[in-house]
This record gives C-alpha cells, sequence and structure tokens, in this order.
C-alpha cells in the first residue's frame, strides 16, 4: 500500500506518465488536459523522465507523431481534450489500423458548438468506433490505476490496440482528491519492458506499414482489429488481477454495486457513479431494492457479462453523458438495452440524458430516476424511454 | 487472382503490415487491366521504347527484342501504345480478346 497523497486527477495523470516513461509523447495543450502536459513538461525538463517530448502544432500533428514514434518501436502516450481529440479523428483510426499501442489520456469535455470546456463524455463516445479500447474512470485513482494497465494491455501481443482512458473534465481532472500511487519501482516492474512489434527503426529487418490494400484484404484486416478487441477482454482482466495483488485495487470491466439482490439498477460511467452509489445506499436505508452498475470498460464492450449482471433487474435505468441526436437513445444505452434482448427476463431499460457540458448531476436528480424505476417496477409500463435530466423545460 | 486463392483473416500479419522488403512482384495488378496491349509483331523495330515507358515493367525483352508482355503485370495504361514509334501496339479491350 502507497501513501495516501492528494492531487488533482490531471496531477495524478501525469505522474502515472512519469512511472511509465514513455519513449515519446506529442502533444497539444487543450483544456481540460492541459495541466496534465505542462506537469510532465515539467517532468522532462527536470530529467525526471527519458521522454522525447514533442511540442506540435496540432492535435492532427499530435497524433500523427504519436503514430510514427509508435511504428518507430516506442512506447508512446499522449493527452488530450474534446474537440483536441475530435481534430485527431482521422489519424485515431490510422493508429488502430496500424494495430499501434498508443495510451492516450481523454480528459472527457463538451464538443463545440457551442464553445463550452466542461466535462461530458462526447469527444469519447465520438470516437466509440475508432477501434481505440475505452476506460472510463470514476476519479483520480481511477484515472491512475487505468492509465498504469492501458500500457500493458495495449502491448500485449494478441491485441495490439491503442487505448484511451477518460476522466471527466474538471469534476475530476482538477479535483484534489486523496489517492494512493505505486512506487516508481513497483510501476516499473509492473508495466515491465516495452518489446517493440515490428519496429520500422530496426533497419536490418525493413517493413511497411499502412499499404494500399483494397477489395482483396481490407475485410480481413478489419476482421483482426475485431479479434484484438476479443483478445482484449482477458487481457483486461489478467491485468487487473495482477494489479490488485500489487495495490490491492480490484477492477473488472464494470463494478456492480448492491447489485445482486437489486430489483432496480442504474448503469453509469465516470463521475457520476460517485453521486449514483450514494443514492443507492440511500434507497437501501429506506428498504429500496436499488443497485449500481459502473462501467470502466465501454470497449471492448462487455456484453456478456452485463447480460449476467443485469438479467435478473425488473427495471434498468442507463446513464449517458452524451447524447447521440437522432439514434435510438444515448451510446451506451443502445449498447447495454441491446445486450439484454435476448434475457428470458429481460428488464424494462429506460436511458437518461444528463449532464451535458457540465451540468450538475445532483442527488435529487438520481432519486427521480430511482422513482421512475420504482413506476416501471411496478406497473411494468415505461412512460418515457428517452428523458432528459438535467435539463430546463 | 481467384478470390479463393487469397489467404484468410488468420494467416496475414495484422495491420496490413508488409513484414518484408522487395515484394512488390508478388502483387500481380494484370486483374486492374480493361485495354489489353497486342503487338503487331510485323510492324514492330524492336526500338524498346515501350520497354523504357512501361511504369510497370510488363515489357519481356529477350535477346534485345520485344517477347510479349507481362499480363500478370500489365495494367493495361496504354503508354506502351502512344508511345511506340512504329503504330505496332494497339489496345484492345478484353472483353473483345
Amino acid at each position: 500500500m502507497g501513501k495516501p497523497v492528494a492531487m488533482t486527477g490531471n496531477i495524478a495523470v501525469a505522474n502515472a506518465m512519469r512511472q511509465i516513461n514513455p519513449d515519446v509523447c506529442a502533444a497539444y495543450p487543450i483544456t481540460p488536459s492541459t495541466e496534465i502536459m505542462q506537469q510532465f513538461a515539467s517532468f522532462v525538463a527536470d530529467g525526471k523522465v527519458d521522454t522525447e517530448l514533442v511540442t506540435v502544432e496540432s492535435e492532427h500533428s499530435a497524433m500523427s507523431a504519436c503514430i510514427g514514434a509508435s511504428a518507430a518501436g516506442g512506447r508512446v502516450m499522449t493527452a488530450t481534450s474534446a474537440n483536441g481529440l475530435a481534430l485527431m479523428w482521422e489519424m485515431l483510426y490510422i493508429a488502430s489500423g496500424n494495430r499501434l499501442p498508443i495510451v492516450m489520456m481523454v480528459v472527457n469535455r463538451a464538443l463545440s458548438a457551442p464553445i463550452n470546456i466542461h466535462g461530458d463524455h462526447s469527444d469519447g463516445m465520438g470516437a466509440r468506433d475508432s477501434g481505440w479500447i475505452q476506460f472510463y474512470s470514476e476519479d483520480g485513482q481511477e484515472a491512475y490505476d487505468n492509465l498504469i494497465q492501458a500500457m500493458i494491455i495495449g502491448q500485449n501481443k494478441d491485441v495490439r490496440l491503442p487505448v484511451m482512458v477518460g476522466m471527466d473534465g474538471f469534476i475530476i481532472s482538477h479535483s484534489i482528491e486523496n489517492l494512493e500511487m505505486l512506487s516508481d519501482q513497483q510501476a516499473k516492474d509492473f508495466i515491465g519492458e516495452y518489446i517493440p512489434f515490428y519496429p520500422l527503426l530496426n533497419i536490418k529487418k525493413p517493413v511497411t506499414y499502412g499499404p494500399l490494400d483494397l477489395q482483396d484484404y481490407y475485410s480481413e484486416h478489419k476482421r483482426q482489429q475485431t479479434e484484438g478487441m476479443r483478445a482484449a477482454k482477458p487481457v483486461i482482466l489478467k491485468t487487473a488481477q495482477d494489479f490488485a495483488a500489487l495495490s490491492g485495487r480490484k477492477y473488472g470491466f464494470f463494478e456492480p454495486y448492491r447489485l445482486e439482490d437489486a430489483e432496480i439498477g442504474i448503469l453509469t460511467l465516470g463521475s457520476s457513479a460517485g453521486t449514483t452509489r450514494y443514492v443507492v445506499d440511500l434507497m437501501r436505508d429506506r428498504g429500496i431494492k436499488a443497485g449500481m452498475v459502473k462501467l470502466r470498460v465501454f470497449r471492448p464492450f462487455p456484453m456478456e457479462e452485463l447480460q449476467e449482471a443485469l438479467g435478473h433487474l425488473k427495471a434498468l435505468a442507463v446513464m449517458d453523458r452524451c447524447d447521440s441526436f437522432g439514434a435510438a437513445g444515448g451510446p451506451v444505452f443502445s449498447e447495454v438495452r441491446s445486450s439484454l434482448y435476448d434475457q428470458p427476463n429481460r428488464p424494462k431499460v429506460v436511458n437518461y440524458i444528463y449532464g451535458l457540458g457540465g451540468r450538475d448531476l445532483g442527488i435529487s436528480h438520481i432519486e427521480q430516476v430511482i422513482g421512475d424505476l420504482q413506476k416501471i417496477k411496478e406497473t411494468g409500463k415505461v412512460e418515457e424511454l428517452i428523458t432528459y435530466l438535467t435539463v430546463r423545460e | 487472382m481467384s478470390i479463393k486463392s487469397l489467404k484468410g483473416w488468420k494467416e496475414i500479419p495484422i495491420g496490413g503490415l508488409i513484414p518484408e522488403a522487395g515484394n512488390s512482384a508478388q502483387y500481380e495488378t494484370g486483374g486492374w487491366r480493361t485495354y489489353r496491349p497486342v503487338v503487331d509483331r510485323d510492324a514492330c523495330k524492336n526500338c524498346l521504347f515501350c520497354w523504357i515507358y512501361c511504369p510497370d515493367s510488363a515489357v519481356m525483352v529477350e535477346d534485345e527484342k520485344i517477347k510479349g508482355i507481362d499480363l500478370r503485370y500489365c495494367k493495361g495504361c496504354g503508354i506502351c501504345a502512344q508511345e511506340c514509334p512504329a503504330k505496332a501496339i494497339q489496345m484492345i479491350e478484353e472483353a473483345k480478346l
């Protein structure tokens, strides 16, 4: 057990990066992730890491430089938020398509327009099909722990995929919390040596990355990417197990909370899990059998595991801190609901879009959700499938 | 190249990576061709302009004479026919051959 330290989510992430000591880090600052690179640049300047820090002129260039460095055979990291992630879009697919295990911290923030710098999941959720493994973190501790684990998962020989780790902008990135870090040596040993995969810098064995791939083989390469995602599932669990042995902190694809005997449940991800957990306890004190699932891994989506965990509920609310305009509900909702379709006694599943642009999700809001779920449980009827919570009518 | 002769996703390097150099000869681009260059032997002076201009090195030469067109690689671009000073190469639609 490490000694507790107080730091913001961003500083915790910068420290995880210091301990990982990547070969190359290319980044362009954007709120609310700026503090990560600011702190990390200090580590570079002070000689605490061996990293080549490339200060580029845009996020598109940042991800491009990361791709080049990763193909060259380096351990590579970066950080961004919102519009920065959006500007990387083209390169996200090139990183995953080339199977380069870049690890990126995404401090989740609303996308413009109108301009807003605060926390929601629009950025990360928009990138859900880009072929990156995705983690979402409840607090600074999880952000730190997820980032350390991400490094091992992405570079696994059966996985070979880039990983993005999310934490809620400002709510987590700028809040000071107590957390425990591994010692520098523990982190170093845990992550281990990086074994590059066909490094471009190995001039004795020349290789080509990203060649033309037409109707004859493109489909096969996409199929391989899906296989990488499937292979990531056991690797995520094994890594969590090893991490628990080291830190005492346990992780899975998601965290079930008071779920076993629950009749109604709320599935959420990110910082709102703290508020939801508190309300679940309140409801339990009132004799209401409520539970929660906090989703940690969104890609690969843990479909079978969620079926197992949620199948017994009578009613379930899925919380989306992101809207998917014109879709059948938010991104988390549509996948969770689809996962449960084949369950014989599937729960009624409803969706709440909340907290956009950093709008607070309070205790009363979760109480309202619980009230709705109680009504659905009793009547078996859903009055409103998709509800806009925390929005003024 | 028939689709059946191509490898499955488990048999190929991930990410489209090409793990060796100098292998473009394995990529037969002849399947792209719509028009085939047909050489009129009587008109041909063996000046080798076609051999010089061909972007795919698909003109086969033996003893400084044109031996034929390697249809595994010829994309049918027609540069040889355009450049031939003797007008000895005609581009004929594959379907008509």
